[in-house]
């Protein structure tokens, strides 16, 4: 795709110029246009027209951003073959941190986010050497650090909610800009940051490496603890991008905010063509699966369909690509 | 053989892991009756265990999975249904009697472990992907089916169920206090899980495939077999545990339980049990449950805010898998010197 105008790197990393719909090497991209096509059409029918309508378009558009965020924070992790289950907890601590310097300390919200921002990547350093360095397994690590930076958020709010923004801060939570809802904007930027930096940098291509083969990227001279620890400290940067998001729409920030998203990241991921085992998966597909979860989520809404079933519907449609994927491959060889 | 060279490494290392728990259980309480002398009666340790119970009898069934290499985080969802459908068929047809909703659940916690079962088999993918697709789905038909509407007014015998006491003493001040029948039912579960783990031979070969699949594929072990049990295990633990939780509050919320997964793997893990499989002990599962109660209970007694509860937690877990890093590292450094030796 990005790369196809780069000279081929050779062997395993035929991957980064492949064309993302040719079947051998990635179906799910293909299997979740279908699907999205699908399910556009069949909502289209169901709610006779409605949800391409402005105002249901607007509203994916709205509430899209912030699990897509966390999404594109737990990513780069898994491409690594690990995991982050601290994202949605470093999200709301950094969320009380921009909440409070905004209310308790009166910052200005730029000032509040920067400082929300360097938390995250305070915490990512944390993560990062605990991962990287100290070679705990991620998940063990990041479960433990999960718990830590809760309480610390429990703490600090004593399970209260911290509200009341300046309207300025809230416009990045509910304002639009030619109509495109500004979550969406941020949510766009980050995305084309996180493809830029996965496509573009030495650091991408060397986490792709990794992710599919630690031992050989080792021998070929990449350092592979400084690749590792930058991907959790890329993480928990979005993951403070996410809490800005959070923050501005919910017009609240409190320790236990948006933990249903944390497992719901993972799933997302994997839907969006991520390899849980490390080394494969676009940013493309994760949008395309965000756009498919949302449209589920929107459409059950419009035709008045609890919630809950469509997070029902979330987990079968995950099952049955997996399945589908593994009934492709089974032919295949 | 390999199932059995896997199970002496890891006897070893579980063995030390339970030993530094006790250290650390035994210190603590040492330490919070200094400050409380209140902490090591029997009665404060009697409504510890009995309210850690749920936690407990779910620990050991993720015990299970993660020794299988596995790992299941749908069990919330299966118990939070296990329970709503004994709630409902209890109070709708008014059944008076404690056994009848006691055999409920199990059941239907196998049938939804072996969902998960079946899928981790055929799809060869991560168990966290398939159980997070599972607890999303479970909970999801349950949230629209129930409405989310609560279950309460139990019949009789359920209400007094939860009272039971296997034998109850009197304190100082007169008040009656007991070893509740569901401290027991964990002791016993406990006790099952580890003669299942040690003297069964499917708790060998549990061990075994943890250890490493593809070798216990090739000694003839029907992993199938194996993954059904394991996941059916943790569904009947779960529907087991979902009934002490409606007993013990007399009272079935639908939302309740789901979003806890986490915290009870994090107590798995803490019980010595490994992420990567063929490693803990229902000994350790059981230990590192005691260490969460004593801690919460310990910042209780101490005045102290409940909240610093899961800081404590969070950084023993780091804490305790920095030192076991560090160990692995320690002993692969050692042996790698004895090879060039």
């Amino acid at each position: 795709m990005l790369t196809s105008k780069r000279p081929k790197p050779k062997g395993k990393v035929k991957f980064l110029s492949s064309n993302p719909f040719s079947k051998s090497k990635n179906p799910q991209l293909l299997i979740l246009v279908i699907i999205l096509v699908a399910i556009f059409l069949l909502f289209g029918l169901l709610t006779k027209g409605k949800i391409f309508e402005l105002h249901s378009l607007q509203a994916i558009a709205f509430q899209l951003p912030l699990l897509g965020l966390l999404t594109l924070a737990q990513m780069s992790p898994m491409l690594t073959g690990g995991i982050d289950l601290s994202i949605v907890s470093t999200a709301n601590l950094s969320a009380i941190i921009i909440a409070l310097s905004m209310t308790q300390f009166n910052f200005s919200p730029f000032l509040a986010i920067v400082l929300g921002l360097v938390l995250s990547l305070g915490l990512g350093v944390l993560k990062g050497a605990l991962v990287a360095f100290c070679s705990i397994p991620a998940m063990i690590a990041t479960l433990g650090m999960m718990i830590f930076i809760r309480g610390v958020a429990l703490v600090i709010t004593k399970g209260y909610v911290i509200a009341g923004f300046p309207q300025s801060f809230l416009f990045l939570g509910d304002g639009t800009i030619l109509g495109i809802p500004m979550p969406f904007i941020i949510f766009l930027i980050a995305a084309a940051f996180m493809s830029l930096i996965l496509n573009r940098t030495p650091f991408g291509i060397q986490l792709y490496l990794l992710g599919s083969n630690p031992t050989a990227t080792l021998f070929s001279g990449v350092n592979n603890k400084r690749v590792i620890f930058r991907v959790y400290l890329l993480c928990s940067f979005l993951a403070g991008v996410a809490s800005i998001v959070m923050t501005a729409r919910f017009n609240a920030a409190q320790a236990g905010y948006g933990e249903s998203y944390l497992l719901l990241t993972v799933l997302a991921c994997v839907l969006g063509g991520v390899n849980p085992s490390g080394g494969f998966g676009k940013v493309g597909g994760l949008i395309l699966s965000m756009i498919v979860l949302q449209v589920v989520a929107t459409g059950f809404n419009l035709l008045g369909l609890s919630s809950h079933l469509a997070s029902a519907l979330w987990g079968i449609i995950l099952v049955s690509v997996i399945l589908t994927n593994r009934l492709i491959f089974a032919r295949e060889t | 053989m390999i199932g059995r060279e896997a199970y002496l490494v890891n006897k070893k290392i579980f063995q030390q892991t339970e030993f530094y728990l006790g250290i650390i259980i035994v210190a603590l309480s040492f330490f919070l009756t200094l400050i409380n002398p209140k902490f090591l009666t029997l009665e404060n340790w009697f409504d510890m265990l009995r309210s850690n119970t749920f936690l407990g009898i779910l620990a050991l069934g993720e015990l299970v999975v993660l020794i299988s290499g596995g790992i299941d985080v749908s069990f919330t969802a299966t118990a939070t249904i296990a329970q709503y459908i004994m709630g409902l068929i209890i109070t709708t047809y008014y059944i008076d009697n404690v056994l009848v909703a006691f055999l409920i659940p199990i059941p239907i916690g196998i049938a939804l472990g072996a969902i998960n079962g079946v899928l981790v088999y055929y799809t060869k993918v991560h168990p966290v992907i398939i159980t997070i697709s599972t607890l999303n789905a479970f909970f999801g038909f349950l949230m629209f089916f129930s409405g989310g509407k609560w279950i309460y007014n139990f019949p009789p015998s359920f209400r007094s169920f939860s009272r039971l006491q296997v034998f109850s003493l009197v304190n100082a001040r007169g008040v009656q206090y007991g070893f509740s029948i569901f401290i027991l039912l964990w002791i016993i579960l406990a006790i099952f899980t580890w003669m299942i783990l040690k003297y069964f031979p499917i708790g060998r070969k549990i061990y075994a495939v943890g250890g490493n699949l593809e070798a216990a594929r090739r000694a003839g072990f029907n992993i199938f077999r194996i993954q059904l049990f394991v996941y059916c295990f943790m569904g009947a633990l779960a529907g087991l545990a979902s009934f002490v939780n409606a007993s013990l509050n007399q009272m079935i919320q639908p939302n309740s339980l789901v979003g806890g997964e986490l915290d009870i793997l994090a107590a798995a893990i803490l019980g010595g049990a490994s992420v990567f499989g063929g490693s803990g002990s229902a000994g350790g599962a059981f230990l590192g449950v005691l260490l969460i109660a004593i801690i919460k209970n310990g910042l209780i007694l101490m005045k102290a805010s409940a909240y610093w509860h899961e800081v404590i937690m969070g950084a023993i877990i780091v804490a305790a898998a920095g030192i076991s890093a560090y160990q692995q590292k320690a002993k692969a450094k050692r042996e790698g010197e004895i090879l060039v030796q």
